[in-house]
Formats: C-alpha cells, sequence, structure tokens
C-alpha cells in the first residue's frame, strides 16, 4: 500500500529581487508501508526540501503531495491536522532539534500526548531508542549529538508516526555513530510497521539501510531502484559518479574518481537534461531535451 | 537569576562566582542596588525624621541631627531620600516588568505570527519610536494630568517598543528552529508553541534589556516629576525633589542629595545590566580572550 | 615542481615526541609520537574526543588558553614549544599551515581572495604588491581554479564550497610551507567535490614535496591519500603502519574495531568488539 506519494511536485524559493528559484523541479516519490528509501544528492539538490515539503513545510508550487491517500496541507498558524501527525520528521542539526530549556523527557511526553499514548512513558521510549532510562530528567546540553539524534527519534517516535522522515539525521554525527543511529531509525521504523523516508548524501550508509533508493539531482531523481540493484548496476551516469566517488576504506590508495564542474545554480538550470554539462556520456539529444520518464531519467535509458 | 550572587560575604563565595560577575563594576552594582532595595523595604526605620514632617530649621546646612541639610519647608532631606527609595524603586520596577510584559508579549506575537499582526504592531512601535522619548512622554503625561501614576503610564508608552522590537528579532531567530518545527509537527498549537518553545528560549537577552532599562526608566520617571508632570508635593520623589532644590540654588545640598540618588541607582542597574549580558552572551571579552592565541 | 625541500635532522621533516597536553587539569593528549615526512601524507584517524584535532592544533601553537603542553615537536631541528611566540608566529604560515574543516569560516568574507593570499606572502615574504599578486595567481592555478585572474578578484562568498576549500588551501600554501596540517578538510564537501580535493592534496603532496599531516575520522578518505596511517584513541596513538596494513590487517583491536563499524562492514558490527576478522572493504 502506498503511504506517501509525491507526484510532480515543484517548490519555489523566492526572494525578493532575485529570480526564483526551483529546489524541487518536478520530482516524483513513493513509499509504501514498512518501506525503508533512502534519498541521496548532493547538497543544493533539493532534497531537504523535497522532505520538508512532504512534512507540510512550505507550499509547493505545483504537484501533489498526499499521505494515506489524503493532499498533506500546509503547515499554517492552526494546529497541525491529526491526521498529519503520523508524518514525523528527525532533522539534521541534533543541537537544534531539542528545545535547551525543558527536560528531554518532557519532550518526548509531547510525543506520547499527540499519539494519545497513556501507557508508554518517555523513559520507555528512551530505553527503545538505546538511552538508560534515567535520562528523562535531564537537559538536553547534557548529551553529545549521537544522544540527542537519538532522543530526537524517540520523541518522534513517540507520536506513533506512520512514516518516518530523516532530513540527513546523521551528517552531523561522528563516524562510529552514523551507522548506529541510522540502523536504529530503521530498526524502530520498520518494525513498527511505519514508512521510513530517509534523506542522506552519504551513499554507504544509504545502502545499509534503504530497501529503495532514490537519487536526486538539481530538483530532479534521475534514478530509483532497489538499493542492491542499483548498487550494483548504478545506470544514469550521474549515480555513477556519485559512487565512484566514495572512496574505499581498502587501504589500496586508489583515489576516488572526480566529477568535473559544479552543481549549476538551480535559478538556471541548464537545457536539456540538467546533468548533460557534467556528464561523460552526453550526446546530443541530452542538449535539447529533458528525459522527462524514469526509473533512470536518462536518454541511455529510455524506456522502449 | 543570579544577581543575588553578587553580594560578595567571603572571599571563598567571591571565588565561587561565574567569572563575569567578579569584576568590581559587577560587584559594586551588584552591591549599590541591594542597598538601595534594602533601604526601601527598611525606610521607616533607617529615616531619623518623618519625611513630611515640617519640623526642622528651613533650609538647614547638612549637619548633626540632618546630616542631608533640610529643605525650605524645615524637612529632613536624608528621611525624604530614603523614603524616596520606597516611591521610586518599586514604581521603576513595575514599569519595566510592565514594559516587558507587554513589549514582550507583542514583539513576540509579531515575530511569530507574522503578516499583520506584525505590520500592525511594529508600525505602532515605530510611531513610537519616531519621537524623541522625553518629549513624547511629557506630552502623554500632561495629557493624562499630572500624577505619578499618569507619568508611569506614559513612561510605558514610550518604554515597551524596545521590549517587541527586541523579542520580535528574537523570536524571528528562532521560529524556524528544528526544535520549534518538531513541536509544531507533533500537532502544538501556535499558542503552545509560542509558551513552550519560543518564549523560555529568548527570556535572557530580554532580561539584559530590562535590567540595563531600569536605569534609564527611573530618569524618565524622575524627569517628568522634575518637570512637574508627575509626583505631586509634598510625596518624597527624588526627581521632584530635585526640581525644589533647583529653587533655591544656593542651599546646594536640596537638589544634590536626591540627584546623588538617582545617579547611584541609575549606575548600579546599568553596571548589572552590563555583566548579565556578558555572562549571557558568549562573544564576550572573556570568551576572546580565552580563544586568543 | 622545481622546488625542492631540503630536509634536516633524521629522516622527518617534523617530529612529534611525548606530546602532552592537559587543559584544566584534563589530560587531552597523553604522550603521543609522530613523525612526518616530505613528500607523505600521514593520516590520523580516530573519532572526535580522541585528541586528533588537538595534535594538529598544537603542532601550530594554536592551543586553548592555559593548556599545559609537554614532549617535543621539532620542526627542522627546532623545538616549536620552546620558541618564543614571535618566532612561532613567523614559523606558523610560514613553515607550517593548516586548512581546517569549513573553509566559509577560514576565508575572511570581507576581503577578496587575491587580497587574502597576497596579505600573508607579503607579511612572510616581503614580496612586493606586484611579485605576490604573480604568485597568488599562480597558486590558484596549482590549486586549479578557473579563469585565476579574475578569481583573485572576486569574495569567497561568490565560490563553490569545494571551490572556497581549494582557495583555503592556496592561502595556506602561499609561503611555501614544508607542512600541511589538514583538519578534515572534506568532511563539510559532498562526496563528488571530496574527491576533487583529495586529488589536488595528493597532487600538492607529490609535486611540492609538502609534508601532509590529515586529520580525517572518514577511513575512506585515508584510505584513498595516506600513505601513513596513525589511529589515535582517548590522546594516545594506538596504531601507526603503512595505510595497507593498518586498514587491511590492523593489530589494534580498536583499529579492527572502528573498521568493522563502518558501513561496509556494517555486517560485522555486532561481532566487533568480540574482535571478527576484519573484512576488506570492496570496491565501489
Amino acid at each position: 500500500m502506498t503511504l506517501l506519494k509525491v507526484d510532480d511536485l515543484v517548490v519555489e524559493h523566492r526572494t525578493p529581487g532575485r529570480p526564483v528559484v526551483r529546489a524541487v523541479a518536478g520530482a516524483s516519490l513513493s513509499v509504501a508501508a514498512g518501506e525503508v528509501v533512502g534519498l541521496v544528492g548532493e547538497s543544493g539538490c533539493g532534497k531537504s526540501t523535497l522532505a520538508r515539503t512532504v512534512c507540510g513545510i512550505g507550499r509547493p508550487a505545483s504537484g501533489t503531495v498526499s499521505f494515506q491517500g489524503r493532499p498533506v496541507t500546509p503547515l499554517g498558524l492552526r494546529r497541525r491536522d491529526p491526521s498529519l501527525t503520523g508524518i514525523q520528521m528527525v532533522f539534521q542539526d541534533p543541537y537544534a532539534s531539542l528545545n535547551p530549556r525543558r527536560r528531554v523527557g518532557d519532550q518526548i511526553a509531547d510525543g506520547l500526548r499527540t499519539a494519545a499514548d497513556t501507557s508508554t512513558t518517555p523513559a520507555d521510549l528512551l530505553d527503545r531508542v538505546g538511552l538508560p532510562r534515567e535520562f528523562a530528567t535531564r537537559y538536553p546540553h547534557e548529551f553529545s549529538g549521537g544522544q540527542r539524534q537519538r532522543i530526537a527519534i524517540a520523541r518522534a517516535l513517540a507520536a506513533r508516526p506512520s512514516l518516518l522522515i530523516g532530513d540527513e539525521p546523521i551528517s552531523a554525527l561522528d563516524a562510529s555513530a552514523q551507522a548506529q543511529v541510522a540502523r536504529l531509525m530503521r530498526d524502530l521504523a520498520v518494525e513498527s510497521g511505519a514508512g521510513l523516508l530517509f534523506i542522506s548524501h552519504d551513499l554507504s550508509v544509504v545502502r545499509l539501510i534503504a530497501d529503495r533508493i532514490a537519487v536526486m539531482y538539481l530538483g530532479k531523481i534521475v534514478e530509483t531502484g532497489r538499493t542492491d540493484e542499483v548498487w550494483a548496476d548504478p545506470r544514469h551516469p550521474y549515480t555513477r559518479a556519485l559512487l565512484g566517488a566514495i572512496p574505499a576504506p581498502d587501504g589500496a590508495g586508489v583515489l576516488p574518481a572526480e566529477l568535473p564542474g559544479d552543481v549549476p545554480d538551480p535559478a538556471s538550470p541548464p537545457a536539456g537534461c540538467r546533468f548533460h554539462p557534467r556528464c561523460p556520456k552526453v550526446m546530443d539529444v541530452c542538449r535539447e531535451r529533458e528525459p522527462e520518464f524514469g526509473p533512470v531519467a536518462c536518454w541511455l535509458h529510455e524506456p522502449a | 537569576m543570579r544577581r543575588r550572587q553578587t553580594a560578595p560575604r567571603t572571599g571563598g563565595l567571591l571565588r565561587r562566582l561565574p567569572e563575569a560577575w567578579r569584576r568590581p563594576l559587577a560587584i559594586a552594582g551588584g552591591v549599590v542596588a541591594i542597598a538601595w532595595i534594602l533601604i526601601a523595604l527598611a525606610a521607616p526605620v533607617l529615616a531619623p525624621h518623618d519625611p513630611l514632617a515640617q519640623e526642622l530649621p528651613r533650609l538647614a546646612p547638612p549637619g548633626p541631627g540632618h546630616w542631608f541639610g533640610t529643605d525650605q519647608l524645615g524637612r529632613d532631606i536624608l528621611s525624604r531620600v530614603l523614603y524616596g527609595a520606597r516611591v521610586s524603586i518599586p514604581l521603576t520596577l513595575l514599569l519595566v516588568a510592565l514594559s516587558v510584559l507587554i513589549g514582550g508579549l507583542l514583539g513576540a506575537c509579531a515575530g511569530y505570527f507574522g503578516k499583520w499582526v506584525d505590520e500592525t504592531i511594529m508600525r505602532l512601535a515605530d510611531l513610537v519610536f519616531a519621537f524623541p522619548t522625553i518629549i513624547l512622554a511629557m506630552v502623554v503625561a500632561a495629557a493624562l494630568g499630572a500624577s505619578l501614576g499618569n507619568a508611569v503610564l506614559a513612561v510605558l508608552v514610550v518604554a515597551w517598543p524596545a521590549y517587541a522590537r527586541v523579542t520580535r528579532g528574537l523570536v524571528l531567530g528562532i521560529r524556524e528552529r528544528e526544535f520549534v518545527v518538531s513541536g509544531r509537527l507533533l500537532g502544538f498549537s501556535a499558542w503552545r508553541s509560542l509558551r513552550v518553545d519560543v518564549l523560555p528560549n529568548v527570556t535572557g537577552p530580554v532580561m539584559v534589556l530590562a535590567t540595563l532599562d531600569i536605569g534609564t526608566a527611573l530618569l524618565l520617571l524622575s524627569g517628568l516629576s522634575f518637570l512637574g508632570l508627575g509626583a505631586k508635593p509634598p510625596s518624597p520623589e527624588w526627581g521632584a525633589m530635585v526640581a525644589s532644590g533647583v529653587e533655591v540654588f544656593d542651599s546646594w545640598w536640596v537638589a544634590t542629595f536626591p540627584g546623588l540618588a538617582i545617579l547611584t541607582v541609575v549606575l548600579a542597574f546599568n553596571f548589572l545590566g552590563d555583566t548579565l549580558r556578558d555572562a549571557l552572551d558568549p562573544r564576550t571579552a572573556r570568551a576572546i580572550k580565552e580563544r586568543a592565541i | 615542481m622545481s622546488e625542492r625541500h631540503e630536509t634536516a635532522a633524521g629522516d622527518g621533516v617534523l617530529a612529534i615526541e611525548g606530546l602532552t597536553v592537559a587543559i584544566r587539569g584534563k589530560e587531552i593528549l597523553r604522550g603521543v609520537d609522530l613523525t612526518l615526512e616530505p613528500g607523505r601524507v600521514h593520516g590520523l584517524a580516530g573519532e572526535s574526543g580522541s585528541g586528533k584535532t588537538m595534535t594538529g592544533l598544537a603542532v601550530l601553537g594554536l592551543l586553548p588558553h592555559g593548556a599545559r603542553v609537554a614532549g617535543r615537536i621539532a620542526l627542522a631541528g627546532r623545538d616549536l614549544l620552546s620558541l618564543p611566540p614571535k618566532q612561532l608566529n613567523a614559523v606558523r604560515g610560514a613553515e607550517v599551515a593548516m586548512v581546517f574543516q569549513d573553509p566559509a569560516t577560514s576565508l575572511h568574507p570581507m576581503l577578496t581572495v587575491g587580497r587574502q593570499l597576497t596579505e600573508h606572502m607579503r607579511h612572510h615574504l616581503r614580496l612586493s604588491r606586484g611579485e605576490a599578486r604573480e604568485r597568488a595567481i599562480d597558486l590558484m592555478r596549482k590549486v586549479r581554479i578557473p579563469g585565476p585572474e579574475e578569481a583573485i578578484g572576486r569574495y569567497p562568498h561568490q565560490f563553490s564550497g569545494g571551490m572556497r576549500q581549494r582557495i583555503a588551501i592556496a592561502v595556506a600554501l602561499a609561503c611555501a610551507p614544508k607542512v600541511l596540517i589538514a583538519d578534515e578538510p572534506t568532511t563539510a564537501l559532498d562526496v563528488t567535490v571530496q574527491a576533487g580535493i583529495l586529488r589536488l592534496l595528493r597532487g600538492l603532496c607529490d609535486d611540492l614535496g609538502l609534508a601532509v599531516l590529515l586529520v580525517t575520522h572518514d577511513l575512506g578518505v585515508m584510505s584513498a591519500v595516506a600513505d601513513e596511517v596513525s589511529v589515535m584513541k582517548d590522546g594516545l596513538v594506538v596504531e601507526t603502519g603503512p595505510r595497507g596494513q593498518v586498514l587491511v590487517e590492523p593489530r589494534h583491536a580498536y583499529t579492527r574495531a572502528l573498521l568493522d563499524s563502518l558501513p561496509e562492514n556494517a555486517g560485522n558490527a555486532a561481532a566487533a568488539t568480540a574482535g571478527a576478522e576484519p573484512s576488506e572493504g570492496e570496491p565501489a
């Protein structure tokens, strides 16, 4: 069953006196219940904007986001629609995602109140994210980044979400904590039957936890597929470049392949395929027409 | 607040203070401010005479029996200055508290809700800012009629916009923070989000402003009384006392002692405010010194 | 490159011996030994809090106020720890330079890139304005900034993150240092950009004979560019050796645990503490 469906979503950032920036330029994506989808791409590709729009933070310029068959309404000044509290998010910066003035137990209790859960205690949730129960009475400044992120996960889970979104939840953590926290998110989401949309620029971690992977470039999703298949046989040249750039800790001293050029300005994306100026396999058609198809948006892989 | 810790009793206690509070100005400010508050509380015990009784020789210079001299009606100036603390200090504190409450709340709403709420509140604040403070306060006080209560109201009118501006700015900075958004995603109403997540995180800087503002508010309040727009005689209000002293300039003591009272209170609270700011602000001179090579 | 850097005393340009650093009674470094050699990249790995950054800062004499330092940091025969501040200042920037994690904070936002490059050179090398400009353009070319003549007139915010890091490296290289300390130079960058910076670092090391201390938590980065690898834990170097040995057949249990916690090897993570066989990372 499709839990989340994003269809041809366009999100624009408007600053007075500047050209409109299309952070998300027609992206489609779906997440099923119990499924873990990894959304990867370089910084500035629009993946965080996509995630925030899914939560209702920000208003799409066009396209639709629907959750459990109902459209997601943007979060305004009104209280969030109770049917939407089933979408919860864990943010990137562990130092900004907890209120520094409140005990962590109270903050987790907010989540429990959302789910009208009276049988679970904040300590139970701390237990589930692998922290000692007695931490509930402490304040956020007493914790490390990794611990804070676990607390943020506990708070999100307390609301019993059916879709959990992680917006780069591990990129600010120590290397050793990254894989642990990512796995924890996956396990807890899957255990509770929720879907997980995990956003990261770190492919090696996404590979570890995602069932399906979506690669985003300059506001568009350029390739989707089962994680193991994409990993074993990346088809879009951009996916290949991304995977090729990860240095392997094999002790061989092999320098990773370099992808020439910078990400173009999203305010004036190149004509045709957005990746063509950096693509090693660029063809004439790439410069003229945008590949508007999936699962691999590349003229080399046009569906028959 | 940690202000109470500034009274140094023993060397040990002094050493336990945070570094920002250990500087001479901070200690001096703390001691003087606390002394004035104690004086305000204990004025009836401390004052040698009734502040209103006209029982001493008129315009007697400072001397035994009347250490600060007497005024043109034969009242003891020391007693009047001590009693004056009961008028000026509580009113000033109340005034600042009300400004913080009104300005802070309006500013928080402006910052959090934005749009027309923001426009309305901030244009109103700009309107107040457009006038020179003392002149606007005079206009308001004159329009309401000369009384101490109306003077307080007049100062309130000119004082709240500063808090509204500061609070609005702080709220704007914190509104988009992840923990605030997380709360909204959990279904917090805007009001609950403001109360639980936003306001507790902006109080520090607003408190600094308030402490710094106590001096200004006292000056403004005494200023209005000095101009005859505040306290009515025979009330022992410092500003009014200075005003009456100006009439008898040869008897310097009549205006000087209430003036000194105003000066010391203003300075003390300014020192406290500065210290509070340094203690709360991570970019203090101390922090810079520590990071220097 | 024509520049050849003569090596002093023994085989290393920079030798750290028994370095200890304590801040407010807490020992951050507990006796660190490291030797940097010209033309070699020495990787320093470890988790945050292990003291790897502090080691880099100690070499530059940039320790926080009130830190107690003991041991020896020998650069070309002189002990940096016993140098008076003025001479240390001359060494820092001219002979030892540093590149930080976040190029946005290490470059001055209000000065043109050219100004930041030439300032150093004119101060340390006493070059004329024209000579400094020539050299600045040359450096920008060396770190492969496109259009170096125009680029030196621009401000940091006009460059992308990867370009800014290249510029930060150019600034570090301005006075032809012998030793470059790179503290997590690619951590804030995307993988695709990281690849370019790693290639640049490796190239500079090979061409200029620089001795590079690469501080990073990323063992993949370590494997790509480091010749020697040291692993730090709790203020001590627990293992040092050639890249191929440390990353493939680690001798110390902690190194093995670090390798096992990597996503590539995460299958073994549970067995990490039990001392599982180190599995080899698979090629991407």
